[in-house]
């Protein structure tokens, strides 16, 4: 069995949050649904290992990490837990026509190759179903940016599907089921080290 | 071990005042707070050089040379001098008339300048900042150890038959220092030639300098030029001292809060908890200063940033009497009784000029 990592990035600011709801839901599916799971190598994947990172209790230091160049240390402790993650959730509420920017501003101060290659499963939350193309044309064309790999399913939650049928659920399953195949298919991340050299100083010298 | 400031040169409004000095003022002061330096028993006084406002030394080379003139041992270095955008061969002429009227007392630090801006104010490009540092550091070594230089490279015009003058004073070129925040690459290139590399460490963690460091000395040791613990590594570090701690915690605050690069971000408290600027009595800079050592292993010099943020000259004078006063006497004692006899001091003139005659006796 290899213990893979799920990290769970939500933005919402109020207490109780229904960014964090579906965040939590989200995480809950693709935890049953990686239970069946093995990966490429043959190896259960059974037992992934979720992180929730509430941005609200990081927004100092995020904000702090823009103006002094440096994150403090709970910042930088979510910072190296999103880069060694398998996969990223990333679920925000909608504000003023886009993701908020709390959400975005995470992901500024993130390593700009933090998430290449990573597979990760876009959602959001707002009162009304009218935003529901933020996750196309502001969540989607940011993560491509950073290069992560995003799952054609992105959950989208109004006011309305809270009390609705199941079409809801359909779609946190999907969207699950689609990170966990994710997650299946490849071997455990590998962190770099940025502080590692990789040119022989020869080779530098040579220009 | 060598103690000393290093200053960045910026002209900044004194946020308890509402008052900025004037070029001239400030021009003035870091000449005035050089002097005080040596005045209270420092060994070096660094000078930034920058291209753009709120800075003044664009010209480091003549502000040193009237330092020089009116010091008698103080160590005159940069902090930094720009390889990157400066000619190498205008760098190589510059530092080696500095090191003739200063009766050598002069060594340079080497940095890359972060502001994208400045670089085709001078002809070139930030993304080519590593590459930059080592073709023109590699042109500037060459030009201060062979008389007659061939040379071809990508940055500047090639050189045939240049010979950069005046020649290093007793053929002892400068002692470079390489800084760097996080650049491995600059930490090799430090480790390469066997110079000295200095970790800025003012506003980083100090996780991040004992990364920097330890790659520092692991590559020395590599290329064969001693132990890892005889690399000679410099550190910064920013205090402010009042004898009654809680004093200088009230006094620095608004300047701190104000302050250009970290100002209106964390507290006070939390940028002393995650850097090493420490607000205190002489005695808490002493213990923290002393503690550096335990991450960074034994090292050679010791620079503190005093003067910026628009501390008013007479603040930026009584801290260097605290400093001569009160902390370097006790970190000399201490770091000399904690330093194994195999670790070297900082090269200097008269070191590296008493090494090269054992080499070569005069017949």
């Amino acid at each position: 069995m290899s213990q893979r990592s799920l990290v769970v990035i939500t933005a919402g600011l109020s207490q109780p949050s229904s960014t964090r709801l579906l965040a939590d839901r989200l995480a809950a599916a693709v935890t049953a649904s990686a239970l069946a799971e093995v990966d490429v190598r043959g190896v259960d994947v059974r037992g992934v290992d979720v992180r929730v990172v509430e941005l609200r209790d990081l927004a100092h230091d995020i904000m702090n990490h823009m103006l002094t160049g440096f994150p403090p240390a709970a910042l930088k402790e979510a910072l190296d837990a999103v880069e060694a993650a398998d996969a990223l959730i990333a679920v925000t509420p909608v504000f003023t026509a886009s993701c908020s920017g709390l959400f975005k501003s995470f992901f500024d101060v993130l390593d700009k190759d933090a998430l290449v290659g990573k597979p990760v499963l876009l959602a959001a939350t707002a009162g009304t179903a009218r935003h529901s193309l933020v996750l196309e044309h502001a969540l989607r064309p940011m993560f491509a940016y950073l290069r992560a790999v995003t799952m054609p399913t992105a959950v989208f939650a109004a006011s309305e599907d809270w009390g609705g049928s199941s079409a809801l659920q359909d779609r946190i399953s999907r969207g699950a089921e689609e990170l966990s195949r994710e997650i299946a298919r490849r071997g455990p991340v590998q962190v770099g080290d940025p502080f590692a050299l990789n040119t022989s100083f020869e080779d530098l010298l040579a220009g | 071990m060598q103690f000393g400031i290093f200053t960045v040169s910026d002209i900044t409004t004194d946020p308890t005042t509402g008052q900025a000095p004037s070029e001239a003022e400030r021009i003035k002061n870091v000449v005035t707070i050089a002097k005080h330096a040596e005045d209270v028993g420092l060994d070096v006084f660094a000078l930034g050089e920058h291209h753009n406002e709120p800075f003044f030394s664009s010209s480091p080379t003549t502000t040193l040379a009237y330092i020089a003139a009116q010091t008698e041992k103080l160590l005159l270095s940069t902090s930094t001098t720009l390889i990157t955008t400066n000619d190498p061969v205008k760098i190589a002429e510059d530092y080696a008339m500095l090191q003739h009227l200063a009766d050598g007392r002069v060594d340079l630090m080497m940095g890359r300048g972060n502001t994208g801006p400045v670089y085709p104010w001078f002809g070139k490009d930030i993304r080519a900042g590593i590459p930059l540092a080592i073709e023109n550091y590699a042109l500037l070594h060459r030009l201060w150890r062979e008389h007659v230089v061939d040379w071809q490279g990508k940055f500047r015009t090639p050189l045939q038959s240049f010979t950069s003058t005046p020649r290093p004073l007793d053929g002892i070129p400068p002692f470079v220092w390489h800084g760097s925040i996080r650049s491995p690459e600059i930490a090799e290139q430090a480790a390469y030639y066997a110079d000295g590399f200095f970790a800025n460490h003012i506003f980083w963690p100090a996780s991040h300098t004992q990364r920097m460091i330890a790659l520092y000395r692991e590559r020395f040791a590599h290329y064969g030029h001693g132990d890892p613990d005889q690399a000679i590594v410099g550190l910064g570090g920013q205090v402010f001292m009042r004898k009654n701690s809680q004093d200088a915690v009230n006094e620095f605050r608004p300047y701190f809060d104000n302050a250009p690069v970290y100002g209106h971000g964390p507290s006070l408290e939390d940028f002393t908890r995650e850097t090493p600027l420490t607000v205190g009595s002489p005695q808490q800079v002493s213990d923290r200063t002393l503690g550096f050592r335990e991450y960074v292993g034994d090292y050679q010099r010791q620079l503190f940033l005093l003067d910026h943020a628009g501390l008013p000259l007479k603040t930026v004078l009584e801290q260097l009497d605290l400093l001569g006063a009160e902390v370097v006497p006790v970190l000399r004692k201490e770091f000399a009784a904690l330093k194994p006899a195999h670790v070297p001091d900082a090269p200097t003139h008269a070191s590296l000029l008493a090494a090269s005659l054992e080499r070569t006796p005069v017949a």
